[in-house]
Parts: C-alpha cells; structure tokens; sequence
C-alpha cells in the first residue's frame, strides 16, 4: 500500500522538482536565474530529511529500499545540493559562454538537469534488476551529456562534450551486451533470481556446467561498463579531457555522483557471481587488474598535472583504485560483501565531501581569478585565509592525513588488503601514496609558499561560505568519529555492529 | 592533566589563528606545558610501573577505538623532553617574523603532534598525532626556510609519508596477526597481551619488518636518512629543534613501545638487519659528517649519527638497553635541541654558516662559546652529561643482549663498532667548536658583533639554562630518570 513515506516518494518528489524548474526556465521571463538554484537546494535538502522517515520496503522485484540504497540515495541527494550551490558560484562564468543576455537567462537548465541526474543516481542505487539499473544508468548519464557539453562557446566543453557522448554509448552499448548475455545464459534479469540459479546451472549436469568463460565474458562487459562509470582503469580514457572541459560543478558531480552509484551497482551486480566458487577467483583477480591499473595510472598520471581541474580527475582515477582495493581483497571462497559494502560506502562519503569541498573552493577562486591552474591558487593564504584552511583540509583528506575522513577510507582499505594478504596491491599502495602526498601538497605549497598573483582579496557569498564550512566540519568530525555513518550502513543479514575486516 | 598538556597548544594555536597575539600567547602557552609536565612528573607514583592519569573516550565501541591518554615512566619522560624544547623552540623564535601567525601555530602544532603522539595509549590516535606534524613542518620549511628550502621540504614530506604509510600497514598488519579475540588498538591491554605473547613467533617477521622499516624512515635509520640533514639544514631554528629534538623520537618511541615487546620474536629474526643499519648510522654518516663543511649540515648529520646508539639500545632489546635508549632520547633531544638553537643564532651573523667563515668568536662572544661547548660535549658523550650515562647503559646492554646466548657475538661487535662513534663525534664536534670560537679571531669586534653577542644573552639564556640544566641533571643522577623509566621499560618486556 501506498503511502507517503514508502520509499519511492523520495524519487517522486525529486523528478517533480525537476519538471518544475525545467517548466519554470520555460515560462518564466527572462532575467536572474539563482532562485531557480536555491529551490533547488531548499527542496532537495527536504528530501534528503525526508529519507531518514521513509519505512517498509517496496515490495517490488524492480526496486529494492534497503537501507544500503537508501545510504546512497542520501550521498546522490547531498551531491546534488553540493552541485547546485557550485553552480550558484559558477553562475559569472557560465554566463561568458552561453548565449542569452547575460543576466541569467538560459541558465536555469543548469539548475534542473542536474535533478534528474540526481534522480537517475537514486534509481540506480535500488536498482536490483538489470532493466532498471539500465534505465536508471540512461538517466543519468543523458542528463550528464548536455551538462558537460553546457558551455557551448567554449571549445574545450564541446570536445568534452563529444568525448564524453562517444565513449559513454560505447559504454551503454558494453552494458546492454553485457546484460543481453546473461540474460541470454541465465534466462535471468533479476539480480536475486540470477543468484539463486547460478549455483544450479553451474553444478554438474546443470545448464552452464562447463560454460564459465561465456559467464565470464558476460560479466568482463559489465566491468568494462561499469568501470567506465567509476572511472577505473583502464577504462579511463576519456575522464581527464572530460573533466578539465565541463563546467567545474558537472566535473565535481562526475566525479562524485557517478562514481558512487556506479560502485553501488557494482557491487550488486558483482555479488551474485563472485559467490560462485568456479567464478570468484577469476574475477577478484580481474579486480585486482583493475584495482593495481588504477592507483598506479591516476597517481603517477597527476604527478606533472598543471591544471588543478585535470588533477582532480586523475585523483579521481585514483580513488576508484583505492576503492577497488577494497573489492579486490575480497576472499572468493567466503565473500565478505557486506564488509566491503561498508568500507565502499564510507570511503565514497569522505569522498564526497573532500571532492565537493575542493571542487567549491576552485570554484570560487577560478571564477575571481579567470583561470583553474594551481597557479592561480598562488598566494590564496594572504587572499582568503579561510578558502586556503578549507582547501588544506581538502587536500589533506585527499592525501589520507589522519584525524580526517579520507584517512579512515584509506585505513579500511588497506586494512583489508593487509587481511587478504594482497601485499602487491599494498606496495602499489605505498607508490600512489606517496605520489598523492606530491600532488595534492603542491597545492598547499602553491597557496602558502608562493606570492599571490593578484592581491585582491577573494569575496565568497554567504551560502558558499555556509558550505564550506559544513564540509570542513564534516571532514574533520568524521575523521574524528566516523562511528555515526559507519553504523548507518547497515547491510541485509548482518548484525548492526560494524568490525574491522 | 595529559589532556591538559595536549589541549594547551591545540587551543593556543587556534587562539593565535582567531587573533590572538602570536608570540605572547605561544610562550604562554609552552611555559603552561612546561609547569604542567613537571606536574605530572611530580604527582606520578614511581611505586606503580602501569599506566596512570588514565583518561579515556570512546570512539568506535566495534573496533575498541578509543581516544585514551595515559602514560607510564617512559611517556612521561619524552612529554618532558617535549616541553622543554616547545618552550626553548618558541622562545628562540623570531620576534617579528612574516606571518607570525601562521609560523607560531605551527610551531605549537609540532608541539601539540608529539604530545599526542607520545600521551595517546590508542595505536590509531599515536598514529594519527604524528601525522599532525607533516603539514606544518611542510609550512615551517617551505615558508621561514633558507637555502634549499622547498627541496628540504617536499623531501622530508615524501620521506615521512612514505615512512608513515609503511608504518600503517605495519600496525595493521600487526593487528591481524593477534588472534581475533584479542584484537585491539589499545595499547594498555596490548602491553598486558605482550607479556603472555599471543603471537605466534613465526608469525612475528612480517609485521616487525614493515614497523622496522617505517619507523625506521621516521628516525632516519640508515640508508633512509637523506631527508634529515636537509631538512635540519634549511629549516628554520624552531622548527629544526622541534623536529630533531622531539618529533623524531617518536619512532624509536614506537620501536620500544609496541614492536619490542609485542614482536620479540621478529625482533630476534631481524636483529642483523638492524645491527647492519645502525653500524651504517654510526659509522658511514658518522664519516660523512666529519666531512661537512658547513654548521647546519654537521648538525644535521650528527643528529642522525647519534640514532644509531638508539637503535643499538633496542637492538639490545632487554631492560638495560631499552632504558638507556630511552634516556639517551632525552639526553639527545636536549643537546640537538640546544646546539639547533646556537647554530640558529650564528646563521644571524653570518647566513652561511661555514664552519671555516667563523675563528675566535668565543673571544667576542664568550657566553656563546661557554654555552656552545657544553652541548658539544654532552653530544660527544662526555661524563657529567645525560648523553654519556645512557650510552653507557645502551652500550652495557647491547654488549649482553637479549638474544639467546649463542648468537650474541654479531652484537658485541656492533657495540665495538658504535664505541668508535665516540671517538668520530669528538673529532667533528670539537672540530666545530675550534674553527668556529678558538683560534685567530676572523670577525672584527665591531659595535655590531657586540650587540649582537650581547642579544645573546637575552635571546638564548633561558632556553640553553633550561636545556643545559636538564642535560647537567640527566648526567649527574641518571637514577632519578632511571627510577621512571626502568619499572616502566620492565613491565612491558615479555617474562
């Protein structure tokens, strides 16, 4: 039955908010466009309370309310509102690049595509269909094509654009192969029916017996699919030109919007398969591929980065390596999928909030300083000390320094390496960490070290200063207890209590 | 109390960050450290060798994280070590540099990471407080610096990310190998558990190697020890002080703290490899010291030579040698500190600081020279200082080892070889103190370089009384420190 807190209400509500602003960019008159951002924010922020009442379970075999995908409902909802105050701040600089009249006017499908993104991401973390992680997935992404491509008098956003448009069908098109194949040797689209026939159809004189290379291959396109989401390597090809090309925020929502739904729906789709004794082995050694690529491509890869926006998209490389770190030491003769859930889940909230707060404060200091290249952070400690202790803080979770959130993420994961005996991934480990303390430190170098450019100071309004100060606040309480939203990932059939893997 | 001493420069450096006079209220604060250390010292029960002034919250009931501060005779030694230098540091600092803010708050971050790091009993809160001191140091160097600065500084943040990383995945790989009912971050319990020695001795050579080796960059041990003479060399006075004098000491602390006595077997496994770095410390760096040129560098080198005496006491890894080291972290912070703090003071008059550009200073300059020539020979290791009564225990100790009686030889003759150092810091130290204060006079004594050797008086005579006091105690009645230490070293080690 029905009601108004079933888990589904919260989806509603952010698809009607999106046809609103998308109706009000199209009736109202032309003119400022900023309140559009701020109902954006207001509402979604709604939602995003709303979430902790929702009760029952949908009952569906598309849809599932459990309480991991309401955990990643919650990271979609907080990085949209995240995205929308950046675009608040991104407003001066959209405008140079659009037509219109230079007040505003066109800006508001800025406001309302990123909604339904947003939608699409909540979708996909209750996903457990193949049908609707699909759709989900579309959604989401065809909201992302226009975004990235948004600027449309500036070269560099087009090609992103075009980039991203390419690789992301091919992309799509991996995905519906994938799917299409086992659904074709499972007869199967639900993830719960595919686990429970599986076992069957692989036991002796079982269907699949003898076929686990065409599972195999069925479950390789899902990766490369998926991969490409999360931007893991080697499917990453495309995430540098994409991120330094689209406007900073869909950069920031890139990078941390569908990296974490795509890892939802990753390890969903993983589950069912790794517990297969004749398959888990092969794919956790695929993942430690994936894994090792990774951290080693997105760290040495940012060491001779200039551009503080392509950095970010090489670390972004990177953090899918730390976090398929984690997915790589699982034990395939006993899964641990709901350990790895939660280091997942966790990594991705200090991701969110150390990748949101970084990509506000270049933001911000890009539209006053006309450019987004370290150098333009010269001398940000005598400009605005506050934006330069904030992005301290961003870069210092980012690098894993202790009494922060990323270093927590980093300490699950290689925790869990160390417990796995995967001590290649650790010595991988110990190179991309070094080199991360390089390329992120060169940033507080730049700001502290150098003189500044231009010595006026750095206005920040008041709704981005507010943000800032959450996310640093929420970077340094959880470094410090992350109790709170650890034991908030409680996952199906496990106790409440979270232990060390 | 512990909360106390680590809260004081926390809230000190967030006050100077709100607005709060930079330099009044780092002294302050760092006098507050002081009195509340001896505080601490003095209302200590030496009866009883555990853990007191226990305080503790929890963090994360699953993992018995907590955040718990404790200390023991060893702790409580190195928090006194902390904040003698903290206040000497900060009392040599410049009085108007550029930034005051941001160069006292630093300052008092070191401070308030080596607090932490050594008050925490929580293998992840010990860990997380060094870590407190890598973007500051970075800041320190980067900013207030000379010479090579920013070189200095990416290699000493590198080096010690590096170091720390490696070390991490030394504790965590030491946490695994407890059997899973005793698995904790609590090094309170962990010390009860080292006693019963739950690990399994095969087990033990993985997790040593890995802290061996991070703690090891920490402190650079040899080969890994490029970092520190730069980074002593180009950083500013303070900063060298803080860094050489008290943070580097966390490592060995570490070593002694939780690798000895809960890995004693892989200790033993290791123990050549150890011997081999540390004769590399005493002797290769010890050699390449005589040949600096330079005030700074040989400062820099000396202080990583003198790790090697350290290493050979937890080498030596029984009650004798680990009290020694201990008291020999004490005895060393103290000289290193006090001699950064006179090489600080020369750099004013001559930026170069090469040895040969000085000659005769003590004649212009002589509380300089008197000053000066203490430190020098409490680092030499003469008697009448801390340095040379816990090199003897090291070298006591380290002469009948806890190894097992067969394979003791290897030991002796790192002794034998560490015996040599002595006679090597003599050389350059003395070398040092002669170019620069005897000999013919180089530097006329103009009106200038005599109000200069006057502001000495001023600048230095508390921090150098301070430090030398304690160096004069620490060698006239080791058994007073002992009576701290030892119980303390005993109860921890494996029966």
């Amino acid at each position: 039955m029905p009601h108004i807190f079933a888990p589904l209400t919260l989806e509603i509500i952010v698809l009607i908010l999106g046809v609103f602003l998308l109706l009000a960019e199209s009736l109202a008159k032309s003119g400022d466009r900023s309140w559009m951002g701020r109902w954006g924010v207001a509402v979604l922020a709604i939602v995003f309370g709303w979430s902790f009442f929702t009760t029952g379970d949908s009952g569906s075999v598309f849809y599932s309310a459990d309480s991991t995908a309401l955990f990643f409902k919650r990271i979609a909802l907080l990085s949209t509102i995240g995205i929308l105050v950046m675009a608040l701040e991104f407003q001066t600089v959209l405008q140079r690049f659009i037509p219109g009249d230079g007040k505003g006017s066109g800006t508001g499908e800025f406001f309302a595509l990123p909604v339904f993104t947003c939608a699409g991401l909540m979708f996909m973390a209750s996903a457990i269909d193949f049908l609707l992680i699909f759709v989900a997935l579309e959604l989401s992404t065809i909201s992302f094509y226009i975004l990235v491509a948004y600027m449309r008098r500036q070269n560099a956003s087009l090609e992103a654009g075009v980039k991203y448009l390419i690789l992301g069908a091919l992309g799509t098109g991996f995905l519906v192969y994938g799917i299409t194949w086992v659904f074709g040797l499972t007869g199967e689209t639900q993830l719960a029916r595919i686990a429970q026939a599986l076992p069957l159809q692989l036991a002796p004189g079982g269907r699949l017996h003898g076929s686990e290379t065409a599972i195999l291959f069925a479950v390789g396109l899902l990766l490369v699919a998926l991969g490409f989401k999360v931007a893991a390597a080697p499917f990453q090809l495309w995430v540098p030109d994409v991120y330094q090309g689209a406007p900073t925020p869909v950069t920031a929502f890139l990078s941390v919007g569908s990296k974490a739904a795509g890892f939802i729906v990753l390890l969903r789709v993983l589950e069912p398969f790794v517990s297969q004794p004749v398959l888990g082995p092969k794919l956790v050694g695929i993942l430690n591929v994936l894994a090792i690529l990774s951290l080693a491509y997105g760290s040495l890869a940012a060491l001779p980065q200039d551009n503080l926006k392509r950095l970010l998209a090489y670390s972004s490389i990177g953090h899918a390596g730390y976090l398929l770190v984690s997915l790589a030491s699982l034990n395939p003769a006993a899964p641990d999928f709901a350990g790895a859930t939660r280091t997942i889940g966790f990594y991705l909230v200090g991701y969110l909030l150390m990748t949101l707060l970084a990509f506000l404060v270049l933001t911000i200091v890009s539209s006053q300083s006309r450019g987004d290249d370290i150098a333009h952070f010269n001398g940000l400690s005598k400009r605005s000390p506050f934006l330069a202790f904030a992005m301290v803080v961003a870069m210092a979770s980012l690098a894993g320094i202790p009494l922060t959130v990323g270093f927590y993420g980093k300490f699950m994961v290689f925790s869990a390496a160390v417990a796995a005996q995967k001590f290649l991934l650790v010595g991988i480990g110990i190179v991309s960490v070094a080199a991360g303390f390089y390329f992120y430190f060169r940033v507080i170098a730049a700001m502290f070290w150098r003189e500044p450019g231009e010595q006026s100071p750095v206005v920040v309004s008041g709704l981005s200063k507010l943000a800032v100060a959450t996310l640093v606040a929420g970077i340094l309480l959880l470094g410090i207890f992350p109790g709170p939203v650890l034991n908030s990932i409680k996952v199906r059939n496990e106790p409440a209590t979270a232990s060390l893997r | 109390m512990l909360n106390l001493l680590l809260f004081l420069p926390l809230l000190a450096a967030t006050a100077i960050g709100f607005g709060s006079p930079a330099r009044k209220t780092a002294i302050a604060a760092s006098f507050g450290m002081l009195a509340t250390a001896l505080a601490l010292l003095f209302q200590y029960d030496r009866g009883n060798p555990g853990f007191q002034f226990v305080s503790s919250v929890s963090v994360l009931p699953a993992w018995d994280l907590k955040y718990l501060l404790a200390a023991d005779g060893l702790s409580l030694l190195l928090l006194l070590l902390t904040a003698a230098v903290t206040l000497s540091a900060v009392w040599v600092s410049p009085t108007d540099p550029v930034r005051p803010r941001l160069f006292y708050a630093s300052l008092l971050l070191i401070s308030a990471g080596a607090v932490g790091a050594f008050a925490s009993q929580d293998l992840f809160f010990f860990y997380a407080f060094h870590e407190l001191a890598l973007i500051p140091t970075f800041l320190l160097l980067g900013i207030w610096g000379t010479g090579e600065r920013h070189t200095a500084a990416w290699k000493i943040t590198i080096y010690l990310a590096v170091g720390s990383f490696i070390l991490l995945i030394g504790l965590v790989d030491l946490y695994h190998a407890l059997p899973s009912e005793f698995r904790t971050f609590d090094m309170i319990k962990l010390q009860k558990l080292a006693t019963q020695q739950v690990i399994p001795a095969a087990a033990q050579a993985r997790p040593y190697l890995f802290l061996l080796v991070g703690f090891g960059i920490l402190v650079s041990l040899f080969p890994f020890h490029t970092w520190a003479p730069d980074a002593y060399a180009s950083a500013p006075t303070p900063a060298a002080m803080l860094h050489a004098g008290v943070l580097k000491k966390f490592g060995l602390y570490g070593l002694i703290r939780v690798a000895i006595p809960l890995l004693p077997a892989g200790a033993e496994h290791w123990a050549w490899l150890l011997l081999i770095l540390l004769v590399g410390n005493v002797l290769y760096v010890g050699l390449v010291t005589i040949a600096q040129k330079r005030l700074d560098q040989l400062l820099g080198f000396s202080s990583v030579m003198h790790m090697g005496y350290i290493f050979l006491g937890i080498a030596a890894a029984n009650s004798i040698g680990l009290s020694g080291a201990c008291l020999l972290m004490f005895a060393h912070g103290l000289s290193i500190a006090a001699l950064f703090a006179l090489c600080g003071y020369l750099r004013s008059l001559k930026p170069g600081l090469s040895l040969d550009g000085f000659g005769g200073l003590g004649r212009t300059a002589p509380f300089l020279g008197a000053t000066f020539g203490l430190a020098a020979f409490a680092s030499i290791g003469l008697p009448g200082f801390g340095n040379f009564a816990s090199e003897m225990l090291v070298f006591f100790g380290a002469f009948k080892p806890a190894a097992p009686a067969g394979s003791q030889l290897p030991f002796q003759i790192a002794t034998g070889c560490a015996i040599w150092g002595v006679v090597i810091s003599a050389v350059y130290m003395l070398r040092a103190y002669r170019s620069v204060f005897l000999g013919p006079v180089t530097l006329p004594p103009t009106e200038e370089t005599k109000a200069w050797a006057a502001a000495a008086l001023q600048r230095l005579r508390l921090p150098l009384v301070l430090l030398l006091g304690l160096l004069l105690y620490a060698g006239f009645v080791p058994g007073n420190l002992l009576a701290f230490v030892k119980p303390s070293i005993e109860a921890m080690l494996p029966r």
